[in-house]
């Protein structure tokens, strides 16, 4: 019986013989019950944190170099540190509005591992004296939203959660929220807003960012499902054991979502900056190549927002620094991958209309420039382009994201990678995000924009430039 | 009638009393009241505004910003066929065309007996699935056209059973037992440090076990 094999019960997931942190129960049908998790070590990593001082348990998730895996990559040891002492009450809020375009994981880790994200809360909250969870889930996961409830319910039953936790002077509380559609509260300013009860609009930031304002005017930690989910095994087997999986930058595993034109998309568990792209879409552990007879012609690395990359770049390790040097990000562990067949325009154009619909509307070059964005390449798809129409979509972008817009490399046009992030005149990275459809497809295949305008239909798409085009 | 019934007062009540403020349980009341009613009308955000110390236009100004909650009738069964990329690279938009034509409505319509409500949404998070939908937020993957017809067959006979009527998100909620609970924590009382780590900074001693002097723990 081979390996790696679909786990039914986890549609998408696949359960290879790579390392395990985040998915181990995944293969258990019942994975979600406090039955299976106390018999699979489950809440072991609280009682070892719980034998452990706060700033110790801090001290190794610092020292494991845990990144963020909501998108940012930021170290959460690291972000942890910047809640200024002595303002009580600081609070937890966990995000779990997964919404980026391509991104399926902290999904799964909510509906087949409930007790391990409530754990990692409990962790979180122990080693910062965090005053009460907030647990934010999308609105449109129902089932995540029962998996969770249930499993709260039971853990509060066996004394994991609420007062005197396990019989210790450690007490907090976990709510169980949710929101009810809308990508961008998935920004953690945001995310605070609508907790607050308000439309789900960013915050201005810098200056203040959530670990010195957040909820209610109070220091307040947010951090990615994915992120706290790794935190029990952690504790279990402490930094060095961590470290052992990835590469000194990007330790650890993450749950990456590869779908598209694959002989097999799904869910896996990789390590960071070991797994290569081209170890994801050919091997035979993980997709087993393009879908057959056909070839790869671009893909999305990191989610809807990432920069997107060719061919050339199938030999990059998923980690974070040589991503954002090649020129894009890992994001949120979301790759999306097409084949020869997909019109480079049409696929743009799907990926800026969701940055239209999604937009919130307090910034101006964001709502009004994403909808222009959307307008614009409608009717280039629709044949009613006109030749200056390339120009003003590269104009519109650089009023979102002023600049060299992050790329990659296209040596047979001698053009250099432009490293991650963009600039941006706008409070969040939804507006700039709107731009990397557009400048990468343009860079790459403007001859496909340019059929379209001049209405050569008799021009295929293909996989590179057609001899004599410029 | 679409004030909340008294069960669902009780309901909003100990929602309610999960927040340090209640204007944060606006979203969840809303999704109540739409589980309650099908939609959000406007005799439930005056109820919701009651409830949480706040005006109706405060309520109704929050809930507009967010796509599930609905302000006039929508069908029984809300379908949602997702086009965004990865869906639409393995036929998101032709399963929402044939959705169209089955159904007799555009996206966004909802069909004459008042059953369906189709919508094209943004990514559900089933990428690897696709192409996927929603019908009350209850997924079905990688559907072909004839899987399609047959649920929405099977929605016309008597429904399914894992999809209950639109409005109802979760159905298992979360409850706290009296005495079981650490207490909401709100943000202006001022707050003393939390004892497990004013503990630790005062003794420098790894606090596993509770019990010492202290008397909490049991």
């Amino acid at each position: 019986m081979p390996t790696h094999t679909y786990v039914p019960h986890a549609p998408g997931y696949v359960d290879n013989d790579g390392p395990k942190i985040v998915t181990s129960r995944f293969p258990h049908e019942d994975s979600y019950t406090l039955e299976r998790s106390e018999a699979t070590g489950g809440y072991d990593g609280l009682r070892a944190a719980l034998a452990k001082k706060p700033s110790e348990v801090h001290d190794e998730v610092r020292e494991a170099t845990v990144l963020g895996r909501g998108g940012a990559g930021f170290p959460a040891g690291v972000k942890w540190g910047f809640m200024p002492p002595g303002k009580f009450p600081y609070y937890l809020v966990v995000n779990g509005d997964e919404s980026e375009p391509g991104t399926y994981k902290d999904r799964l880790l909510m509906e087949r591992d409930p007790h391990q994200l409530i754990e990692g809360c409990l962790i979180t909250c122990y080693a910062l004296g965090l005053a009460q969870c907030f647990l934010y889930v999308r609105g449109e996961m129902a089932l995540a939203q029962e998996r969770i409830a249930q499993a709260l319910n039971d853990a509060y039953a066996n004394g994991y959660v609420g007062k005197n936790i396990l019989g210790t002077d450690f007490s907090v509380d976990i709510t169980l929220t949710w929101g009810a559609g809308a990508y961008i509260v998935g920004e953690e300013t945001a995310l605070i807003e609508s907790l607050e009860g308000n439309r789900g609009m960013p915050r201005l930031k810098p200056p203040y960012f959530p670990a010195a304002i957040g909820l209610y005017g109070q220091p307040t930690i947010v951090n990615n499902v994915e992120t706290l989910a790794n935190l029990p095994w952690l504790m279990l087997n402490g930094p060095s054991q961590y470290k052992t999986y990835g590469s000194d930058d990007s330790p650890g595993t993450r749950m990456v979502a590869v779908s598209g034109h694959l002989n097999r998309p799904g869910v896996y568990e990789i390590e960071q900056g070991v797994t290569t792209f081209r170890d994801l879409f050919y091997g035979d552990n993980f997709c087993q190549g393009i879908r057959d007879g056909h070839e790869l012609k671009m893909f999305v690395p990191g989610g809807g927002s990432a920069p997107w990359f060719f061919p050339e770049q199938v030999d990059l390790p998923l980690e974070a620094r040589p991503v954002g040097a090649a020129g894009s990000m890992l994001g949120s562990g979301a790759i999306m991958v097409m084949d020869e067949t997909t019109d480079a325009v049409k696929a743009a154009l799907r990926l800026v209309r969701f940055y239209a619909r999604e937009s919130c509307g307090k910034c101006t070059p964001c709502r009004e420039g994403t909808t222009w964005e959307e307008r614009v390449l409608q009717r280039i798809l629709d044949g009613e382009g006109r030749p200056s129409d390339i120009d003003m979509l590269l104009d519109i972008a650089d009023n979102i994201s002023p600049g060299p817009y992050p790329n990659a490399a296209y040596p047979d046009e001698g053009l250099e990678a432009i490293p991650f992030p963009p600039k941006q005149t706008t409070i969040c990275p939804l507006g700039p995000s709107s731009v990397a459809p557009i400048t990468s497809t343009i860079r790459r295949f403007r001859h496909e924009y340019e059929a379209k305008i001049t209405k050569r239909d008799s021009i295929p798409v293909t996989a590179a430039p057609v001899e004599g085009e410029s | 009638m679409s004030r909340f019934s008294d069960a669902n007062v009780a309901t909003a009540e100990e929602i309610i009393s999960r927040y340090p403020v209640k204007k944060s349980a606006l979203i969840p009341l809303l999704h109540l009241s739409q589980e309650q009613n099908g939609h959000v009308t406007d005799d439930a955000m005056r109820h919701i505004a009651e409830l949480t110390d706040t005006t109706p236009a405060e309520v109704k100004g929050t809930g507009s910003f967010y796509e599930m909650f609905k302000f006039h009738p929508v069908g029984t069964y809300m379908v949602n066929v997702c086009t965004n990329l990865s869906c639409q690279l393995l036929g998101g938009e032709e399963l929402l065309d044939h959705a169209e034509k089955s159904l007799g409505v555009k996206a966004g319509g909802t069909t004459a007996d008042g059953m369906f409500t189709l919508e094209d949404v943004e990514c559900i998070a089933a990428c690897t699935e696709a192409p996927c939908l929603q019908v009350n937020y209850r997924y079905r993957h990688r559907i072909t056209t004839d899987e399609f017809d047959q649920m929405i067959a099977d929605l016309r006979n008597g429904g399914l059973d894992d999809i209950p009527s639109h409005g109802t998100l979760a159905q298992i909620r979360q409850t706290i037992p009296d005495g079981m609970g650490a207490g909401i924590v709100p943000p202006e009382q001022a707050r003393e440090e939390p004892v497990w780590l004013a503990r630790n900074r005062a003794d420098d001693v790894p606090g596993s076990v509770a019990g010492g002097d202290d008397g909490v723990g049991s």
